[in-house]
């Protein structure tokens, strides 16, 4: 029997939100040349809330860009084509500047690895730090995240489902799969 | 999509798709580092048999933009200046294990048949008087960037219809996406099988949102279409009084090359109104997009 569970409810996604927007706070000095570059799709928003969040807290009104890392997929002859979407510098650039990249959901790292790569053809960061939403685990590469909202022991059949309301319409955080 | 052969294979949906690629690849030619991984370890061949200068180098900046390895093969100075036949040449393209062929070659169907040759995917670059998809979807794309939209607009295509690869496969395409095609020449060179048609370009451009100009191709005419240069030019070369005839926002388009002071005087063809140079400059990303598009993904 297949089975849904929410891990995260709409409450809990923007606690958690404003719980990385406090840590990058804390570690990046109060997010100083701090850039934040979400990544298609669901990155996008959770970049711009984070960025509304620091504004909130510190007064300080951080650059936002998109990152879509389609054209650098290590898996694109495996799948069908992938539509492709847009990328964003934040304004100003990313030369020098610390940059966040946000993710939804933290898995095997190659999402991760080919940011890094569009990254570089973009510029050359002082830092490159990641938040993510959710860490679900089965890395397949040696990538980790700086921040991370929640950590959920999944089973590699499982599918973790993340809603965001910019999108979604709701915020919610859930594990679908079938028992084995 | 396995192969681009035809401005008709392209459904509505599928050209939209292959333009708003088109947007984010035109996002990368303004970077510094103007160049993507995605078409690592690919092959693409560039087999011209007919004399090209900007339609090769296009293919070639964007098969290189998406860091394909790029091989040019002209006509001129290979093998088949020693009597190779296309079917031979396809063979010896599949034997390099060319992933992508690039074609143009003066006989109308050629890439059709190449198609059936070879394993990789065959992107025609123009066939004789036949078609040159991605000229009408690099056009398509202009159009849209400089009036925000194409479906309902009224588009003029003018001049030597008939000899008019591009002016077929744009027929085709811009019908596809909702535009009004007239086609605007002497009797001799409009074919009345292709659409709407007028042999009179004063009356059809105060209407007209873009005006597109066809280079008289000269070499591929065997007959006499007009009496004299001077009379064609005079009846429908676009000068700027005819310019002054159209609508304050409309464009005016040239596939390139020019035959300056024959089909488009100077004066027009530098105006500000004219997409020409922007022409060039979407060639390559649109042709990123469908090199992207026939070789991005696993063909199921």
């Amino acid at each position: 029997m297949a089975y849904a569970k929410t891990v995260l409810s709409n409450g809990d996604v923007q606690r958690v939100v404003d719980r990385i927007a406090h840590q990058i706070l804390e570690k990046t000095q109060g997010a100083q040349d701090v850039v934040l570059l979400g990544i298609a799709t669901r990155g996008v928003p959770l970049a711009q809330r984070l960025a509304d969040r620091i504004l909130a807290f510190e007064g300080r009104s951080i650059p936002v860009g998109t990152l879509d890392i389609t054209l650098y997929r290590d898996d694109l002859r495996q799948q069908s084509m992938r539509a492709v979407g847009r990328t964003e510098e934040p304004p100003g650039g990313i030369d020098g500047r610390r940059v966040v990249l946000v993710d939804d959901v933290l898995f095997s790292g190659r999402t991760i690895r080919a940011a890094l790569d569009a990254i570089s053809d973009l510029g050359r960061p002082a830092v490159v730090q990641l938040a993510v939403l959710v860490d679900r685990g089965h890395r397949q590469l040696p990538i980790r995240a700086d921040y991370v909202g929640k950590n959920i022991p999944t089973a590699l059949s499982e599918k973790v489902r993340v809603k965001l309301a910019e999108i979604d319409g709701v915020d919610e955080v859930q594990l679908e799969g079938a028992p084995a | 999509m396995k192969h681009l052969l035809s401005a008709a294979d392209l459904d509505a949906a599928t050209a939209t798709e292959i333009l708003d690629i088109a947007a984010s690849m035109a996002a990368v030619s303004g970077r510094e580092i103007k160049k993507l991984p995605t078409l690592r370890g690919r092959t693409v061949v560039n087999l011209f048999y007919e004399d090209s200068t900007r339609t090769r180098i296009s293919f070639e900046a964007a098969a290189k933009r998406l860091s394909a390895d790029v091989i040019n093969f002209s006509a001129k100075g290979s093998s088949v200046a020693k009597g190779e036949s296309l079917k031979d040449t396809a063979w010896t393209l599949q034997a390099m294990g060319a992933d992508a062929v690039v074609i143009r070659h003066p006989a109308s169907g050629a890439p059709h048949r190449l198609a059936n040759w070879v394993e990789g995917s065959v992107l025609n670059a123009g066939d004789g008087t036949h078609e040159h998809p991605t000229q009408a979807l690099l056009d398509a794309y202009t159009i849209r960037s400089r009036m925000g939209k194409i479906d309902g607009l009224q588009v003029a295509i003018v001049g030597d219809v008939l000899h008019s690869r591009v002016a077929r496969s744009n027929v085709l395409l811009l019908t596809t996406l909702g535009a009004k095609v007239t086609l605007v020449g002497p009797p001799t060179l409009v074919p009345s099988e292709l659409g709407e048609y007028s042999y009179d370009l004063d009356a059809v451009l105060p209407e007209a949102d873009v005006v597109m100009m066809l280079r008289v191709q000269r070499e591929r005419m065997t007959d006499s279409y007009f009496p004299s240069a001077r009379e064609y030019s005079r009846r429908y070369g676009l000068d700027g009084a005819r310019v002054r005839r159209m609508p304050d926002h409309a464009i005016v388009m040239h596939p390139g090359p020019m035959n300056r002071g024959m089909e488009i005087t100077p004066e027009v063809a530098d105006s500000p109104r004219s997409t020409i140079v922007e022409q060039v400059t979407n060639g390559v990303s649109v042709r990123m997009a469908c090199l992207y598009l026939l070789l991005g993904g696993k063909h199921s």
